[in-house]
């Protein structure tokens, strides 16, 4: 039950996810495994939606877990949370069976975009309903890149997907990316936050802070994707932390307290609203990335890349307002 | 000696959520749905009046209804859930993934037909929609057996050499609405008969032989990427422990037997001994059958019938030892299996005789789609028509169905 201040504290903390898994080099999805399994607290139990987490950390007979985990399907990880968490409070109501010896236990939840977004929204919302005391990380790479980069509910707008080509007609993904975070905290849930592998302290601490709050958490995780958003693998942490810089993927928490859903912006876009002048231009962000490279060449898209600017800055003013700075 | 029991006045879906009170389980994860609702609507007031620890998990659907116990059972939970036709077609994927990761779940199958176009009466096509999953499927005559068998799938979805899930199969509306009176074995008896759950162990990734439920201290990985090098061995695995369960089932219920004085087999025969032609088929029809053959004793006719109880795992050397000597057999189906020669259990039946010497005739009657009604009559039918088959030597249809129109 250690407490978490520093990086040193960070790297002493053992490693639950092991090395030796098949995830791709710079992907970000293992790092953001790795920095939250430091942050578990205690005895814990993981559930793990289909994808490339799933698929490339347990090729059997080889697994990178060494805490208990299960892979149910692709659309019920929060079911099958929601299951294991009713299964230690029947225990503990009778102190009998083999999880009631310990005092408590976490369940906590990885899930891609796909499975959350889309396929597995029925049963997240469901569980949050609920009110099961889980924490559901969500990795969000943007896409179905597990069976090969089709788009999905969070893939923004313009984004080159295989399913969403960029083609001459159409220039890639049509619709915005959906609010997935915001959503969640329109659940009334005790916790939400925005995280990225750039700022692994902030990360570790929403998910310790994800795991102490009674009741359901959500943990939306920005998870760079080098074969899917098309950059080289050392670029993956530049690119997570252009995507707070240029206030595409703000960093907040809401937590909802007194009958009310309080938002709080956290220190790296805090600092962006403070001094405004430090926010990027999206373009920054984008031109890194091959899935945007039809807005770039062969002609420059003035239209669209000044569309995404306007989403974004939509979205950030929404943030602000939420977060009680405008 | 069978010991004191309480005569109760329970419907089917009742009788089933008395057990599952009785048993008294870690987890209900289930959702309304018709014909089943009165199982999750007693049991609610069991929690509700704290009369079990259960924690009853009301999920937003079928599906996640059995995602919910997959994650219960694996955390070494004894789960239970119940639904019907459209909500087990919700589940499919689940059922496959419930009896691969060999979690003893116990689910209660109100039957009923599946849409198009939607109806909430009986039939059998949502049980036999499941009938490849890997789950044991008991379909039950009366209420009696409903409460009997909810209590018996405990034993057997956890015995050691088995580790699946049981469906309990109920007709809906027949069995599950009508009202019957069934006698209960006292709490005590009952918790002493499914005892704890016992675990299997397995070696874990770390070479450690540890039990095989998610628990901290032994970290396992259930539900791994299993490629060519390994999946077969497992579906292999899955394949010997449906092997073993024919054995298990009924020794549990020769158990059972000896406790409630009320024993079950895989098969249940009645006046078959000396029958010349018999019908074969699941669920509540046999027992309308009974009487039919009953009338036709009475006549002179030598009918009898063959229930059969478990249907996964098929009770090959049953059927055989049971129904070798019959001149003619009626096979019995409550669903339809579009596109197949015939239905499910006569295509089980009639291929389990292709390797004997001596090979009964064997037709098929699809029968109650949608809940149309098997009253005596119809069955009579049937059996008139086997009269005819066992004189004339001669099959001329194979396939036929009944009470419909055109």
């Amino acid at each position: 039950m250690s407490e978490i201040r520093t990086l040193k504290d960070l790297a002493q903390k053992p490693d639950l996810l092991m090395s030796g898994h098949r995830l791709c080099a710079g992907c970000a999805a293992g790092i953001i495994a790795r920095l939250a399994l430091k942050a578990t607290r205690g005895p814990t139990i993981v559930t793990n939606a289909t994808g490339c987490l799933e698929v490339a950390t347990t090729i059997f007979p080889y697994s990178s877990w060494k805490v208990p985990w299960i892979h149910n399907a692709f659309e019920n990880a929060a079911a099958t949370a929601s299951g294991i968490e009713a299964a230690f409070r029947a225990m503990k109501r009778i102190n009998k069976g083999p999880l009631a010896k310990y005092e408590h236990v976490d369940v906590m939840v990885f899930a891609g975009d796909g499975g959350t977004y889309d396929i597995g929204f029925q049963s997240l919302s469901g569980a949050f309903e609920r009110g099961h005391d889980f924490l559901y990380i969500l990795y969000d790479n943007e896409a179905y890149m597990n069976t090969g980069i089709q788009r999905s509910g969070s893939t923004p707008r313009c984004a080159w997907t295989t399913t969403s080509p960029a083609g001459t007609v159409i220039p890639g993904k049509r619709e915005w990316k959906k609010p997935i975070a915001r959503i969640a905290a329109e659940h009334e849930i005790p916790y939400v936050a925005t995280a990225s592998p750039a700022y692994p302290m902030d990360l570790v601490k929403k998910v310790r802070k994800g795991l102490e709050v009674e009741g359901p958490a959500f943990v939306h995780v920005l998870s760079p994707c080098t074969r899917g958003w098309r950059y080289p693998p050392e670029k993956t942490i530049k690119i997570a932390k252009l995507a707070v810089e240029t206030c595409f993927f703000p960093l907040w928490e809401a937590e909802f307290k007194n009958g009310e859903i309080v938002y709080t912006l956290s220190a790296p876009s805090e600092r962006i609203a403070r001094k405004p002048e430090l926010k990027k231009p999206i373009e920054e962000y984008l031109k890194l990335q091959g899935r945007f490279s039809h807005l770039f060449r062969p002609k420059r898209r003035e239209d669209l890349i000044n569309e995404i600017q306007q989403w974004v800055d939509r979205e950030w003013k929404l943030i602000l307002k939420r977060c009680g700075k405008l | 000696m069978a010991v004191k029991q309480i005569v109760m006045g329970l419907n089917g879906d009742e009788a089933v959520a008395y057990a599952i009170k009785q048993v008294d389980p870690d987890v209900v994860a289930a959702y309304p749905i018709t014909p089943q609702t009165i199982i999750v609507e007693r049991f609610s007031e069991y929690v509700a009046n704290g009369e079990v620890h259960t924690e009853f998990v009301t999920v937003e659907s079928e599906h996640s209804a059995l995602s919910a116990c997959v994650g219960a059972a694996a955390a070494g939970a004894r789960a239970f859930t119940a639904t019907a036709a459209n909500g087990l077609a919700l589940m499919w994927e689940i059922l496959y993934i419930a009896a691969s990761c060999r979690l003893p779940i116990v689910m209660a199958i109100v039957n009923r037909a599946l849409s198009a176009p939607i109806n909430i009466h009986c039939d059998h096509s949502d049980a036999m929609g499941a009938r490849d999953s890997g789950w044991i499927q008991i379909f039950c005559e009366n209420s009696q057996e409903a409460y009997d068998s909810t209590i018996q799938a405990w034993r057997i979805a956890e015995h050691p050499d088995v580790q699946l899930p049981v469906m309990v199969c109920l007709d809906g509306f027949v069995l599950s609405h009508t009202l019957e009176n069934v006698m209960t074995l006292p709490n005590d008896i009952v918790k002493k008969f499914v005892g704890e759950r016992k675990f299997v162990t397995v070696k874990n990734h770390f070479g450690k032989e540890v039990p095989l439920i998610l628990d901290p201290e032994n970290p396992i990985t259930i539900g791994p990427l299993d490629l060519y090098d390994f999946y077969f061995e497992h579906k292999m695995q899955q394949i010997d422990a449906m092997g073993k369960a024919p054995k298990v089932i009924e020794e549990i219920g020769k158990e059972y037997g000896e406790l409630s004085g009320r024993t079950y087999g895989l098969v249940h025969p009645y006046k078959l001994e000396d029958a010349e032609i018999a019908i074969v088929g699941l669920g509540s029809t046999m027992g309308t059958a009974k009487i039919v053959v009953d009338k036709l004793r009475e006549k002179g006719v030598k009918a009898g019938l063959l229930r059969v109880r478990a249907f996964r795992p098929f009770p090959v050397r049953q059927i055989v030892e049971n129904l070798k000597d019959k001149k003619a057999i009626g096979v019995l189906d409550r669903a339809a299996s579009f596109g197949a020669y015939g239905g499910p259990l006569f295509n089980e039946v009639r291929n389990v005789f292709y390797d004997q010497d001596i090979r009964p005739l064997i037709s098929n009657y699809i029968y109650g789609l949608g809940g149309r009604d098997m009253p005596p009559q119809r069955l009579m039918t049937i059996f008139e028509d086997l009269q005819k088959i066992a004189e004339t030597r001669r099959i001329e249809k194979t396939v036929k169905y009944i009470g419909v129109r055109g």
